[in-house]
């Protein structure tokens, strides 16, 4: 990509990493925290509620639990890619990526499917404005992610991946795995913990 | 690395490869960060008079009772785009325009860790905040004042954009706030030059350095808000809406969780600024660099803790009231800390009054005011008397003049120097000086007073009977009189301009790097990758301050001019591992800003094509600006990971 491009020196004692590793990682606490905020936004609200939370009872799992699961596959889809690269298999690296676009869609779909099934929608309620705009912006960063993927796998076709020259593959793969860790918060806070009577 | 000493004939190189060409090109492609860092400041204080010119109209309307120079709702829109111009568009950016001059010179770097990322963090900037005024070309600016509490800014009690320009131009403002402090995390992390360890850092950097991490932590904060709010508004969602099971308080949770560490945002880097200039015209090191250092850093993490002080008066529990209470308390030891070091650097040192000192001195003065009556507001008794008041009013301006504004100007004092490589007047320094601080102590303290014998904050106008017109009239002669000291600063830099003395590499003796190169630097920064080997590299003859170690080399060292190359070195001890190929000017840091403008312009309207048009074309200028050239691509070895 174009931008500050590390070349380590001879001499190094310890591996370097490249801007874009630090760069990326800096984006997932500040996007992070963002998440935090939202989630903070649904358990105040939550904890103040007169009536029963959720108020339209609690949410179904079935449909949501297979989803995580496709996501959760696709990171290690994503993972195996990565690892094919370090071994210079740039084949498979492109099989991981577009089979991790796949799953992507594929979760953005049953998402949608699961919007289309609820009773309520995001101007109901105050829940249902915090159900429908964390999970929303969720689904939006899978969106970005599905780009960057969409992206790498382009160059990599292009053949702009080597062992020693990957840092896309880095920094998209680092990218796809926050959206993953976000979803497990998510999933846990607005799926599961209204079947553990937390609030 | 081969390591050499660079020639006077020898900067050919280093000047055609980092040089930017004098063309309208040019000027909108270039990353260089000292232009960037210039086109910051210079935008900062445009917007200062913008809200200066703002805070004239609304001490003009309360100069005496039952006036009408303004309508009660242009007045609302006034204050309003006072507070968000002065905390937004102007506190923050113009520490952000000395930190993007001197980041690289302080760690001996030749630019930025993201350069064009630095240029469009510039671009957003001025763009959110023409946003934010083209609200008054429409005759409908914020007028929910800085804070814009929830029921009052939904759509039932405040219809319109106003509020709509608002949340879209904070959050298209956050964009560049947030790159700004990635870009200087990454740098101090990765491109200090070698030797420069972190126990040798610059003093400011602490400052700019805590900042930036609040800012990654604390801005989510007001974003997801301003989301919230626009989502309220727009769409019909119930957030802050208690009829639907939403809360106003929460409102007013997220915005301080932002609201407080955006204070230490605005002051951190400008007690850095003191903590520079104090010990260089005290002619000796800084008291106890480890503890102001350190006192910074937990400024910053406390700062995170006392956000419900605002909100005393909300009606909270009082075990929650009791801690942010003490919380509030405790964070005055490391203000207190930083203010000995500052007293014992000045007590042991042999204090030469020039005008950034004087500033400084200013600064000391007006510290102490804002903080004591920032401790008596943190007390939660004394909070409810004055809340809304105009004691709160007179708080956060010592706070805020008195710590973002007196520093700055004196570090304009300090620094122009060597941005402009001409000296300012002594003479007008002073007379700017002094109508500063006049003007400001007769502006702001009446409003006391006036806070105890309780006159409310934001009100248009008051009665005639309740006695608060002589205070009044005074602070908007002490208005005046503040206006005319920063005119005679502006005045001072522009007579400067023209025909001010030349000031040398390093006119105050000062200790640190960007005082080895000449006014003003050379596009490249330094002929030579220094090796840095004491905190004070420029002082080591009078300090001794490396002890055992060798002197720190400034003539010799990496020369690096095969391409935009600096040297890439570890976290905490600086040792060089690696050389970064830096990107070159480029259009498409501007256009991505445009398109960012395009989709804020499209949600604003609304208008679902033109908001479609700037996501796509979002995503197309950024896809460009990340696709490697092809030079890279046959350049070899990218990266190691």
């Amino acid at each position: 990509m174009t931008s500050t491009r590390v070349v380590p020196l001879a001499g190094a004692s310890r591996p370097v990493r490249s801007l874009g590793w630090w760069g990326i990682w800096m984006v997932v606490l500040t996007e992070g925290a963002f998440f935090a905020f939202l989630l903070f936004s649904y358990f105040y609200t939550g904890s103040l509620a007169r009536g029963a939370w959720p108020p339209h009872g609690n949410p179904e799992l079935t449909l949501t639990s297979v989803n995580t699961a496709i996501l959760l596959a696709s990171s290690g889809v994503l993972w195996w890619g990565d690892r094919s690269l370090h071994k210079g298999h740039t084949r498979r690296l492109m099989i991981a990526l577009a089979v991790t676009i796949v799953l992507g869609v594929v979760f953005l779909g049953v998402q949608g499917v699961e919007y289309s099934r609820k009773a309520f929608g995001p101007d109901a309620d105050a829940y249902g404005s915090l159900f429908f705009t964390i999970t929303g912006f969720h689904g939006a960063h899978v969106a970005v992610g599905i780009i960057m993927l969409a992206t790498t796998l382009v160059r990599a076709w292009r053949g702009h991946f080597a062992p020693t020259r990957r840092v896309g593959v880095t920094v998209t793969a680092i990218y796809w795995h926050f959206v993953d860790v976000v979803w497990l918060v998510v999933f846990t806070s607005l799926y599961v913990s209204p079947h553990l009577g937390v609030l | 690395m081969t390591t050499e000493t660079v020639r006077l004939q020898d900067v050919g190189q280093l000047e055609r490869t980092w040089e930017t060409p004098r063309t309208i090109r040019g000027w909108l492609s270039t990353v260089d960060h000292k232009r960037i860092g210039v086109r910051y400041l210079v935008t900062a204080f445009v917007f200062l008079l913008l809200g200066g010119i703002e805070a004239g109209a609304i001490r003009a309307q309360l100069a005496r009772p039952e006036l009408h120079l303004l309508s009660a709702q242009l007045y609302n829109e006034l204050f309003t785009m006072h507070g968000v111009t002065m905390l937004f568009l102007y506190a923050a950016p113009v520490l952000s325009g000395f930190s993007n001059y001197f980041w690289p010179l302080l760690i001996g770097a030749r630019d930025m860790a993201f350069p064009r990322l630095n240029a469009f963090s510039y671009w957003v900037f001025v763009l959110a905040g023409i946003f934010l005024y083209t609200s008054f070309l429409v005759g409908q600016a914020p007028n929910g004042g800085w804070f814009a509490y929830t029921p009052l800014t939904e759509a039932a009690y405040t219809p319109g954009l106003n509020l709509d320009y608002y949340t879209l131009g904070l959050l298209f403002l956050g964009i560049s706030t947030t790159v700004g402090a990635i870009n200087f995390i990454v740098t101090l992390i990765t491109l200090r030059a070698p030797g420069l360890s972190i126990n040798r850092l610059p003093i400011f950097m602490w400052g700019t350095l805590t900042t930036s991490v609040s800012v990654l932590f604390a801005m989510p904060a007001l974003s997801a808000a301003c989301v919230m709010l626009f989502l309220d508004r727009r769409a019909g969602m119930h957030f802050f809406d208690p009829a639907a099971g939403g809360s106003t308080l929460l409102w007013q949770h997220l915005f301080w969780i932002f609201g407080h560490p955006w204070v230490y945002v605005v002051v951190l880097p400008a007690m850095g600024l003191v903590s520079t200039i104090i010990p260089v015209f005290s002619r000796r090191p800084l008291v106890a660099y480890p503890l102001v250092a350190l006192s910074t850093v937990a400024t910053g993490i406390l700062g995170f803790g006392v956000w419900a002080h605002h909100m005393f008066a909300a009606g909270l529990p009082d075990i929650s009231m009791s801690f942010f209470s003490a919380a509030s308390m405790v964070i005055a030891i490391p203000s207190g800390v930083a203010f000995a070091a500052w007293i014992a650097t000045i007590w042991t040192g042999r204090p030469t009054m020039r005008v950034p000192f004087l500033f400084m001195l200013g600064f000391l003065v007006l510290f102490v005011v804002g903080g004591v009556s920032g401790v008596m507001v943190g007390v939660i008794p004394f909070d409810w008397q004055v809340t809304d008041s105009y004691f709160v009013v007179a708080h956060l301006h010592y706070v805020l003049l008195g710590i973002n504004l007196f520093p700055v100007v004196g570090a304009c004092y300090y620094w122009l120097p060597k941005i402009t490589g001409r000296m300012l007047s002594e003479r007008l320094g002073r007379w700017a000086f002094w109508l500063m601080f006049i003007g400001m102590n007769v502006t702001f303290f009446p409003m006391h007073i006036l806070g105890l014998l309780g006159m409310p904050r934001r009100i248009y106008t008051y009665p005639l009977g309740a006695g608060w017109g002589t205070l009044n009239l005074t602070e908007s002669a002490g208005t005046v009189v503040l206006v005319t000291g920063i005119v005679v600063f502006l005045v001072s830099v522009g007579v400067s301009l023209r025909r001010g003395a030349p000031a040398g590499a390093n006119p105050w003796g000062a200790s640190t790097l960007e005082w080895s190169l000449p006014s003003p630097p050379p596009a490249y920064n330094f002929a030579v990758i220094p090796t840095v080997r004491s905190r004070h590299p420029l002082w080591e003859d009078r300090v001794g301050d490396s002890g055992t170690h060798a002197p720190s080399e400034l003539e010799r060292g990496a020369v690096l001019d095969e391409g935009r190359e600096t040297v890439g070195t570890t976290m905490l001890d600086a040792e060089p591992v690696a050389v970064l190929r830096m990107p070159g000017d480029s259009l498409w840091p501007l256009l991505t800003a445009l398109a960012i403008a395009l989709l804020f312009c499209g949600l604003l309207v609304p208008s679902v094509p033109i908001s479609v048009a700037g996501a796509t074309a979002i995503i197309a200028c950024v896809i460009a600006w990340l696709w490697p050239e092809r030079a890279e691509l046959r350049a070899g070895a990218e990266n190691s990971r």
